[in-house]
């Protein structure tokens, strides 16, 4: 198998990484990076769970190839809390129990955050719709469009 | 799985070499968003992917004097962002924005839409019914086509070895026009097209069609065009009798299968309902333009 070398920054830091062409970004942060916060759900980019932010746009790192990010900036669920602080996302999220699992929270925390930042005011029928590409197994839906509708106004209310 | 290489080639002479010099196992690579599911799954095994992102001309959406040119590698998102394009063609905008989640919007192209060649790609009925033409280049050089010449068959098209889609061209759209598509879907999100439809329409100043164009899309092996469309049309107003005899010519118009997403029966029955639906919504857009 041809191996690439590929560098790219990854939560701030510039990481280099070796991949196979067929290896997928989920792929690379899982097994070569050890970043396993995205989560393999489908591999087929229905279900969400492996969203990430690829040079600022949430995307399936399953339907990315790890050999074609060279130079991107990448952001995973483990750059969303600064430090000790958790994103106002993941704090409402556990304020209102919007996981069960939690298999699918990673990707729904990153792709609430991409909606937020579109659309810092949606309503609750654009959560849902801005969330549709991402599939919660158990079903735990209406939490997670009240913990996103909480964090939108909060995040509002404090100008982040 | 073959020894599968990746090259990322910053011209459009360079993607050619690479795709010419491989021959038939080489691959387009855009936004991967069906190529990767289908390596995954087998179906494909390429020995080479070519891709094409890093090549200035399929990236950039360019309002020409008379016409507009879309890169084959720029996504459903920034096309949806574009609010030019949007103004002129939001038939085409609102088709390419039904493809996937805000997560495959960020990655799916309009060329990987097209080529791909599945018979439900949702862009394919809203760019031919818009008049839409292909960019391809090749050993032989740049051709330009009819976007609709493209696809010969699910999964298969006319492009050949070494030859990629580099960009589309819209032409701009005359006054008193307006575009519209529609699919039905049996969920309001993320599925595959049981039918879609496409037109495009110009009015005359009093109110009556001059110029249409329909295309369905998942009811045949490609997108399909209403022949019947602008005969109906041209010269009427959007009354009863049009709209039911717009809906037999779609109906007319198709040859479906049956499989899980629909019936061959229903599929002919929706055709007809959608076409009446989006006539409607292109003509009162076009009565605004």
């Amino acid at each position: 198998m041809s191996r690439n070398l590929v560098t790219a920054t990854i939560n701030g830091d510039e990481v280099e990484f070796s991949c196979s062409t067929g290896q997928t970004l989920l792929e690379v942060l899982r097994g070569e990076l050890y970043l396993t916060g995205t989560k393999n759900g489908c591999g087929s980019g229905d279900c969400g769970a492996c969203t990430v932010f690829l040079n600022g746009r949430p995307v399936n790192a399953c339907l990315v190839l790890g050999v074609e990010v060279g130079g991107a900036n990448i952001e995973t669920i483990e750059g969303m809390a600064k430090d000790d602080q958790l994103h106002p996302l993941q704090q409402k999220f556990l304020d209102h129990a919007a996981l069960q699992c939690g298999f699918c929270t990673p990707g729904i925390l990153n792709m609430a955050k991409a909606l937020l930042e579109k659309n810092p005011d949606p309503s609750e029928s654009e959560v849902r719709f801005g969330l549709a590409g991402n599939l919660c197994r158990c079903t735990g839906y209406d939490k997670i469009i009240r913990a996103v509708l909480d964090a939108a106004a909060e995040m509002r209310a404090s100008g982040s | 799985m073959a020894d599968l290489r990746y090259e990322s080639p910053e011209t459009i002479e360079a993607a050619v070499a690479l795709l010419a010099g491989e021959g038939r196992t080489a691959r387009v690579f855009a936004g991967g968003t069906d190529l990767i599911v289908q390596m995954n799954e087998g179906l494909v095994e390429p020995s080479l992917l070519v891709d094409i992102k890093k090549i200035a001309e399929t990236r950039r959406i360019i309002i020409e004097p008379d016409q507009i040119r879309i890169g084959a590698a720029v996504t459903g998102a920034e096309l949806g962002e574009n609010q030019q394009l949007q103004a002129m063609w939001p038939g085409v905008v609102e088709a390419v924005e039904l493809i996937g989640s805000a997560q495959v919007q960020g990655r799916a192209t309009l060329g990987g839409n097209l080529c791909n060649a599945s018979p439900a790609a949702d862009s394919v009925p809203a760019m031919m019914a818009a008049g839409a033409r292909v960019v391809i280049a090749g050993p032989a050089g740049t051709r330009e086509t009819p976007i609709g010449e493209i696809p010969t068959g699910p999964g298969r098209t006319s492009l050949a070895p070494g030859e990629f889609v580099v960009a589309f061209l819209l032409p701009k759209p005359p006054a008193r026009s307006g575009d519209a598509y529609l699919r039905f879907i049996p969920r309001t999100e993320m599925d595959i097209a049981v039918v879609g439809a496409g037109i495009s329409i110009v009015l005359n100043s009093d109110g009556t069609c001059a110029a249409a164009r329909m295309v369905l899309g998942a009811v045949a092996p490609t997108a399909r065009l209403v022949e019947a469309a602008p005969e109906i049309l041209v010269g009427n107003r959007l009354d009863e009798p049009v709209l039911q005899a717009l809906a037999g010519a779609a109906r007319a118009t198709c040859s479906p299968i049956n499989d899980k997403r629909g019936t061959i029966e229903f599929r002919t029955q929706v055709a007809g309902v959608l076409a009446c639906r989006v006539a409607k919504i292109a003509w009162q857009r076009a009565e605004k333009n």
